[in-house]
């Protein structure tokens, strides 16, 4: 049977490239980069390289970034290790979305559950109904004991891509401000999860000084990922040990899982702007043939601003787990929303947060395509989707046909 | 998650699949928001006694079509009394197991079903099994959660057991989870 990968949110695979690559630092070059001896000195060697490099890409100096397992660890570095450096003596407030990927929420409500006895609280902003952050909200609810605002860089469900700059750009005046009456700078954090590996991402121009980056989401192997720490900002490790990545992250390296994150990076940049162009194509052919042969079927966050292989929709009248399934039977992996979320019961917070109606919002399909997406594959989809999408609605009691 | 061969079969090609135009009861479960929402129509014989058609309409994941397909299938040609001996472990058997947590929102087959038939009894003014309170024989409204309109107790049926009582967090008859 035909297999066709349309899940590349949830995770990719290794490129064959990169895979090729890290062959040798499993085996031969595979010392710890702390050791004194040649084995030691050769796994340095490519981390090295690898943080030189992911720092160029990044734009900011090799020693303001370090390795973690992924990005739900990077995420919880910035958000707890901001939080543990800087009770006692700045604040205890956080402002995120509604939107945010559950490694950043649940974060935040456990430091907010947890530490509420000293003051700790979070604020979250809502989303427009096209999926982008209100940044007046997030200025409203400033207080002076505020430290940490995150925000996402592109949503993993609907791909709708924030204004990161215009909110650095405001914060920066009001941390200017701040300097002079002494107050604690409120940091900035991204999660780039979705993004880094497939546009352009620059920590000056963005102006943040937390950035979260995941490996096997561009094609590297799974358990590699980056956080990037601007200088100056203060963070508690979440992990204490032998003092590894500048004393931020206590772990012995991940050397095969870095080298492929570096390799992954490399292709990356070589390729994003065609690849971006060719899945953009793709992507709008999806969306075109699934709004001219299903009916009653709605797009999910603003198409403009929006990650170029990410399409998600709702269709009016079936659940989604019945969809994936049936889809699945015909060889196409699609996901509901986030890969976490896929199998609960629950409408996405995403599509609630942008105001969907929840029974609509229970027929959530994301389909999210990449680098070994063919154009076969999009009329494959085209062919066999409005079929199952006619055979659930025919047990539907709550479709009745629009049009 | 994995579902059953036997719930893949179903879920695939499900039976009995439709309303009735003139349907005798009628029985709706589940809420659509954060659950699955099951219609069933019922066909029964002139006697009273068998359920001559089934069919169903169901909102939900693969396993929800499926119980609904089974149940469909098990209660048609079957008499009412042997019906409302049905249970959801009796479905989630016939299936071949249901993961979890498909057990409690998706397995909803059998109270639709025995809805439509409280619907039915009510209906043509039967002793209706269902609709009379078990402790002071008042009389019931037909519903999930059914409040006694005379002793004022709660009462339901048993998911597990099948048996009607009043509604605690687990039942008094076989230990069952209620709520």
């Amino acid at each position: 049977m035909k297999r066709i990968y349309l899940d590349y949110a949830a995770t990719t695979p290794v490129d064959p490239q990169v895979k090729e690559f890290i062959q040798p630092y499993f085996d031969k070059i595979f010392g710890n980069t702390q050791s004194v001896h040649t084995f030691g000195q050769e796994s340095y060697k490519i981390v090295e390289q690898a943080r030189n490099f992911i720092s160029k890409m990044l734009n900011c100096s090799a020693e303001e970034i370090i390795f973690t397992s992924g990005g739900t660890e990077s995420n919880n570095t910035a958000i707890k290790g901001v939080y543990f450096a800087t009770r006692n003596f700045a604040g205890k407030h956080f402002i995120t979305s509604t939107i945010e990927h559950h490694a950043v929420l649940e974060p935040m409500k456990f430091i907010e559950e947890n530490f509420q006895s000293e003051g700790a609280k979070v604020t979250f902003v809502p989303v427009d109904s096209s999926g982008i952050v209100n940044i007046d909200k997030i200025f409203e609810n400033i207080r002076d004991d505020t430290v940490l605002i995150s925000i996402m860089h592109a949503n993993n469900e609907i791909g709708t891509i924030q204004p990161i700059k215009e909110i650095a750009e405001r914060l920066k005046k009001i941390n200017q401000q701040r300097q002079q009456q002494n107050k604690h700078k409120i940091y900035f954090h991204t999660d780039a999860v979705q993004t880094f590996g497939h546009m352009k991402v620059d920590v000056e121009e963005l102006g943040v000084d937390l950035l979260s980056i995941s490996g096997h989401k561009f094609y590297a192997p799974k358990g590699v990922g980056v956080l990037y720490i601007r200088k100056g900002t203060r963070i508690e490790p979440l992990l204490h040990g032998g003092g590894h990545e500048f004393n931020k992250r206590s772990s012995t390296l991940n050397v095969s899982g870095i080298a492929g994150l570096y390799k992954a990076a490399e292709i990356a940049s070589e390729v994003m702007q065609e690849e971006n162009k060719r899945i953009k194509l793709l992507r709008d052919k999806l969306f075109e043939g699934i709004i001219k042969k299903i009916p009653d079927v709605v797009v999910n966050g603003d198409m403009e601003k929006r990650l170029v292989n990410n399409l998600n929709i709702c269709i009016a009248g079936v659940e989604s787990e019945s969809v994936l399934i049936a889809l699945d039977n015909e060889g196409i992996a699609v996901s509901s929303g986030s890969a976490c979320s896929s199998g609960s019961l629950e409408p996405s917070h995403v599509l609630l947060a942008i105001g969907r109606d929840p029974v609509l919002a229970r027929g959530s399909l994301r389909f999210t395509l990449g680098r070994f997406t063919t154009e076969e594959d999009i009329d494959y989809v085209l062919e066999v989707l409005p079929k199952i999408v006619e055979k659930i609605r025919k047990i539907s009691p709550i479709y009745k046909k629009t049009q | 998650m994995q579902y059953s061969e036997k719930v893949m079969q179903h879920f695939m090609n499900p039976k009995n699949v439709g309303e009735i135009s003139d349907p005798d009861g009628v029985g709706t479960v589940g809420n659509p928001v954060c659950g699955d929402l099951m219609t069933f129509y019922i066909k029964v014989s002139k006697d009273g006694k068998i359920l001559e058609d089934v069919k169903y309409k169901t909102f939900g994941c693969g396993a929800a079509i499926a119980v609904s397909s089974i149940v469909s299938e098990m209660a048609k040609g079957k008499t009412i009394d042997e019906v409302l001996k049905f249970t959801r472990e009796m479905i989630a058997e016939e299936l071949g197991g249901l993961p979890p947590q498909k057990m409690h929102c998706s397995n909803l087959g059998v109270d639709a079903l025995h809805k439509a038939i409280q619907d039915y009894l009510s209906k043509k003014k039967l002793n209706p099994l269902l609709c009379r309170c078990p402790f002071c024989d008042g009389d019931l409204p037909c519903a999930e959660i059914m409040e006694c309109k005379k002793c004022k107790k709660q009462i339901v049926k048993c998911p597990s057991c099948g048996k009607i009582v009043e509604y605690k967090d687990i039942c008094t008859h076989c230990g069952g989870k209620l709520r």
